[in-house]
C-alpha cells in the first residue's frame, strides 16, 4: 500500500521508537499534523517553536533518548535555530522537522518560505532537504543515526509541503549506508597503553570530566577509575552529576566560577586526564598557564577536539566508556599520598561559601535547600543562564547523571523552562525544578501555558533580584559600576502563574524557604516560586575573563 | 605554509556550500577552491588550497572529516603531484604593434590565443601556479583587462592516487 510522506515520516518516528514529539502546527506542516490525528504519537503543543527546540532538548538529556521537534516552514523553522544551535554545542542528540513550500515554490519568496537548511548549515551535526519521496524513509533513518552515534548532535530535515502530500511504497530501511560518517571509533591498545603509563608515573592525577561521560553512559566506569588511582574528579558544567559530589574524590565544578580546589587542583596537578571534554575557555581560562605542569591525557571520540585549543600529550580517540573500561583494566591502584592531603587542606581552606548573615535573602540559600529537599529523589534541575545557574552548580549536590540540565555552550536565555518542560514529559515520576532568574525566565515565560495543558508539575524557582545579575556583576566589577540596561523589571509572577492557571508562592524571608518548596513539590500543578534575593549578590569564586585558574577573585 | 588538499564528497547538493561555510565560519583562509565530478558521477573531488600552520590544517582536515558529505581528505602538499590551473586572460591589443609582442609572449608560454577582438586579445593558458602568474606579470605591460582563473587541480604522480579505492589517510 502506498503512503504519503506524511504518513511515511509517522510510521519512520514510531520505527524509531520515538513517543514524545514537541511541536507547533502551520501552513507548512499540515500534511503531517493530518497523519499525526492518526497515530499514538505523544505531541506536546508548546506556545513557540524555540520551545518545542529546547523541550525536545531536555527531554533528550533527561531521558537520554533523541529529542524531536516539529514547526512549519518559514518563522515556525526559524524559530527552532536557537534551539539547535544549542544543541549543537552541547552535543544533544536531537531530529528536527520542518516543513517547507512545496518543491516548485522553493526559492521564489515563497510564503513563508526560509532556506532552513542553509540557515541552520553551521549549528546541526547534519541536514537534509527532502526532495523526493522516495528518500524520506532513508533520510529519516540517517539522521536518527546520525544524531544519536559517535559525537551527538541535531539534525534537520526539511520536508516540501508535496512531498508530505505524495504517496509511494514504504519500507524502513534496517540498516544506513553511509561512507563519509563512520562514528564507531576504539581507541587504539597503544594508546590505552599510554595513557595507563602516564598514570602509573603520576605523583598528582586529575580526572577532568566532561559532558562525553554522560552521552557515552560511562559514569560507572569514572568512578572505578578514579577510586582505583585515588584520583580527585572535577567535572565540567556539562558533567554536573555524573560523579556523585558527595564522593570524597569530588572537586565539583572547575573554571571561571568552578571551585577554589578544583581550579588549584588542576593548576597544580602533573596529570590530567581529560574525558569526554573539550577545554572551553570557560574551563580553561588563558591556555598558556593552563595545567601549566601536567601531561594531559584526552580520551574523546571526536579527533577535532584533540589538541583543538589546548595541547595535548596522548591521545586516546574512541567511545568514553570503552576507553575508560579498558585503561581501568590496565591501571593498578594507588595509595594515597601527599596529594589527597594536599586536595582535603585547599577543600578545607578555600570552601564554597557565601555570607548569609548580612543582606536579604541568600540565592545560595534557596539552592542548597533545594538540593537538601530533593536528595532522596529523582531530581532533574534544569537551569536558565546566569548567576543563578552558576549558583545551582555550586550549591545543588549532584549524584546522578542526567540529573542537571543546562545550557553550556551556548548560554541560552530562556533555555530552561521549556527544558524543564521536556524533562518532565519525559520523566514523568521526577520532580523537575528550573532554577531560573527574573530575567531568563520571561524569554520563554509563555511555556507557563503548555505546562498547564499538559498538567506537568514543574517548579520553576526564580532568584528574583530585579538585575540581569551576571551582566551586572561583570559591570560591577570590570565597567566600573556603570549599570547600563541590566536593572529589568517583571511582571508580578504569582498574579502570572495563577492567571496561567499555575500556582504562585512568593518567598522574601529564609525561614519560608523551606515550607514554599515543600508545597511546591506537593503541588500537581506547576509552581511558579518567587524568591526576592539580595540584589547585588555576586558568583565567587571567579576567574576574570582570560586570567589563569587559580587566580581567582573571592577564592 | 600552504597545502594542497584532495578532498572526494559526495555528490550533493550544498555539499559546496557545506565545505566553503566550514572555512568561513571556522576562519581558515581559501586560497583556492577547485570542484568537479569524478570517475565516479556520485562523488566530486574538490582540489582545495589552504594557507595555515600545522595545527591550522590538522583542524581543517578534521573538521572536514566532520562533514557527512566528505569521504575522504589528502593532504598531497608533500607528495609528488602534477598541478594544473587553466587562465583566461584578456589583454588590451589596440595598438597593433603591440601584438606580435604579445604573441610572443603567448609563445614562450605555450599558451593560445583563442579570440581576437579589435582592441583585445584573449589568451588561454594551463599550468602550475608559478607558470601562470608569470605569465600574468608578462601581459601586465600590455594593460590587462580581464583574468579568469579556474584555481589549482591536482593529482598524485605514478601509481599513487586519492581515489575511493586508495587507502585511506588521515
Amino acid at each position: 500500500m502506498k503512503l504519503t510522506g506524511a504518513e511515511i515520516l509517522v510510521k519512520s518516528l514510531e520505527a524509531e521508537g520515538v513517543d514524545t514529539i514537541f511541536g507547533y502546527p502551520g501552513g507548512g506542516v499540515l500534511n503531517i499534523y493530518d497523519a499525526l490525528y492518526d497515530c499514538n504519537l505523544n505531541h506536546v503543543l508548546t506556545r513557540h517553536e524555540q520551545g518545542a527546540a529546547h523541550a525536545a532538548d531536555g527531554y533528550a538529556r533527561a531521558t537520554g533518548k533523541p529529542g524531536v521537534c516539529l514547526a512549519t516552514s518559514g518563522p515556525g523553522a526559524t524559530n527552532l535555530v536557537t534551539g539547535l544551535a544549542n544543541a549543537y554545542m552541547d552535543s544533544i542528540p536531537l531530529v528536527a522537522l520542518t516543513g517547507q513550500v512545496a518543491t516548485n515554490f522553493i526559492g521564489k519568496d515563497s510564503f513563508q518560505e526560509a532556506d532552513i537548511t542553509g540557515i541552520t548549515l553551521p549549528v546541526t551535526k547534519h541536514n537534509y532537504l527532502v526532495k523526493d519521496v522516495k528518500e524520506l524513509s532513508r533520510v529519516i533513518k540517517e539522521a536518527f543515526h546520525i544524531a544519536t552515534t559517535g559525537r551527538p548532535g541535531p539534525v534537520l530535515i526539511d520536508i516540501p509541503k508535496d512531498i508530505s502530500a505524495t504517496r509511494t511504497d514504504f519500507e524502513y530501511p534496517e540498516t544506513v549506508n553511509l561512507r563519509g560518517y563512520n562514528p564507531y571509533v576504539e581507541a587504539g591498545q597503544e594508546q590505552i597503553n599510554l595513557a595507563a603509563q602516564a598514570i602509573a608515573g603520576a605523583q598528582r592525577p586529575v580526572i577532568y570530566a566532561g559532558g562525553g561521560i554522560i552521552a557515552s553512559h560511562a559514569s560507572a566506569e569514572l568512578k572505578q577509575l578514579a577510586e582505583l588511582i585515588l584520583a580527585p574528579v572535577t567535572t565540567t558544567l556539562m558533567a554536573m552529576g555524573c560523579f556523585p559530589e558527595n564522593h570524597p574524590l569530588s572537586l565539583g565544578m572547575l573554571g571561571m566560577h568552578g571551585t577554589a580546589y578544583a581550579n588549584y587542583a588542576v593548576s597544580d596537578c602533573d596529570l590530567l586526564i581529560a574525558v569526554g571534554a573539550r577545554f572551553d575557555d570557560r574551563v580553561t581560562g588563558n591556555v598558556a598557564t593552563f595545567a601549566p605542569d601536567a601531561k594531559i591525557i584526552h580520551i574523546d571520540i571526536d579527533p577535532a577536539e584533540m589538541g583543538k585549543n589546548v595541547r595535548v600529550d596522548i591521545r586516546v580517540l574512541g567511545d568514553v566508556k570503552n576507553s575508560l573500561a579498558r585503561l581501568v583494566e590496565r591501571v593498578s591502584a594507588k595509595m594515597a599520598t601527599e596529594w589527597q592531603d594536599k586536595i582535603a587542606r585547599w577543600k578545607k581552606e578555600h570552601p564554597l561559601s557565601y555570607d548569609q548573615k548580612c543582606g536579604g535573602l541568600k540565592p545560595q540559600y534557596v539552592i542548597e535547600q533545594i538540593s537538601e529537599l530533593t536528595k532522596d529523589r529523582e531530581a532533574k534541575i534544569c537551569t536558565e543562564v546566569g548567576q543563578h545557574q552558576m549558583w545551582a552548580a555550586q550549591y545543588y549536590t549532584f549524584t546522578q547523571p542526567r540529573s542537571f540540565i543546562s545550557s553550556g555552550g551556548l548560554g541560552t536565555m530562556g533555555y530552561g523552562f521549556p527544558s524543564s518542560i521536556g524533562a518532565q514529559v519525559g520523566c514523568p515520576d521526577a520532580t523537575v525544578f528550573n532554577i531560573a532568574g527574573d530575567g531568563s525566565i520571561q524569554m520563554n515565560i509563555q511555556e507557563l501555558a503548555t505546562a498547564v495543558q499538559y498538567e506537568l508539575p514543574v517548579n520553576v524557582a526564580i532568584m528574583n533580584n530585579g538585575f540581569l545579575g551576571m551582566v551586572r556583576q561583570w559591570q560591577e566589577m570590570f565597567y566600573k559600576r556603570r549599570y547600563c540596561n541590566v536593572e529589568i523589571t517583571a511582571p508580578d509572577f504569582v498574579k502570572l502563574a495563577e492567571a496561567y492557571g499555575a500556582e504562585g508562592i512568593r518567598v522574601t524571608e529564609a525561614a519560608q524557604v523551606k515550607p514554599a518548596l515543600e508545597q511546591a513539590m506537593a503541588s500537581s500543578k506547576p509552581v511558579f516560586l518567587d524568591f526576592i534575593v539580595e540584589k547585588e549578590e555576586n558568583v565567587f569564586p571567579m576567574v576574570p575573563p582570560g586570567g589563569s585558574l587559580n587566580k581567582m577573585i573571592g577564592g | 605554509m600552504r597545502h594542497t588538499l584532495a578532498v572526494l564528497v559526495e555528490n550533493n547538493p550544498g555539499v559546496l556550500t557545506r565545505v566553503a561555510g566550514l572555512f568561513s565560519r571556522r576562519g581558515y583562509n581559501i586560497d583556492s577552491l577547485a570542484v568537479g565530478r569524478t570517475e565516479n558521477p556520485r562523488i566530486s573531488r574538490m582540489t582545495i588550497v589552504v594557507e595555515g600552520d600545522d595545527l591550522v590544517i590538522e583542524q581543517v582536515t578534521k573538521q572536514l572529516h566532520k562533514l557527512v558529505d566528505v569521504l575522504k581528505i589528502s593532504d598531497i602538499t608533500s607528495e609528488e603531484y602534477v598541478d594544473r590551473e587553466l587562465m583566461l586572460i584578456k589583454v588590451n591589443s589596440a595598438d597593433q604593434s603591440l601584438r606580435a609582442e604579445i604573441m610572443q609572449i603567448v609563445d614562450i608560454f605555450r599558451a593560445r590565443i583563442v579570440d581576437i577582438g579589435r582592441k583585445s586579445l584573449t589568451i588561454e593558458a594551463t599550468g602550475d601556479e608559478g607558470k601562470i602568474n608569470a605569465l600574468e606579470q608578462s601581459l601586465r605591460p600590455f594593460g590587462i583587462r580581464e583574468v579568469v582563473r579556474t584555481g589549482k587541480i591536482a593529482m598524485l604522480r605514478g601509481q599513487k592516487s586519492t581515489s575511493m579505492e586508495s587507502k585511506e589517510e588521515e
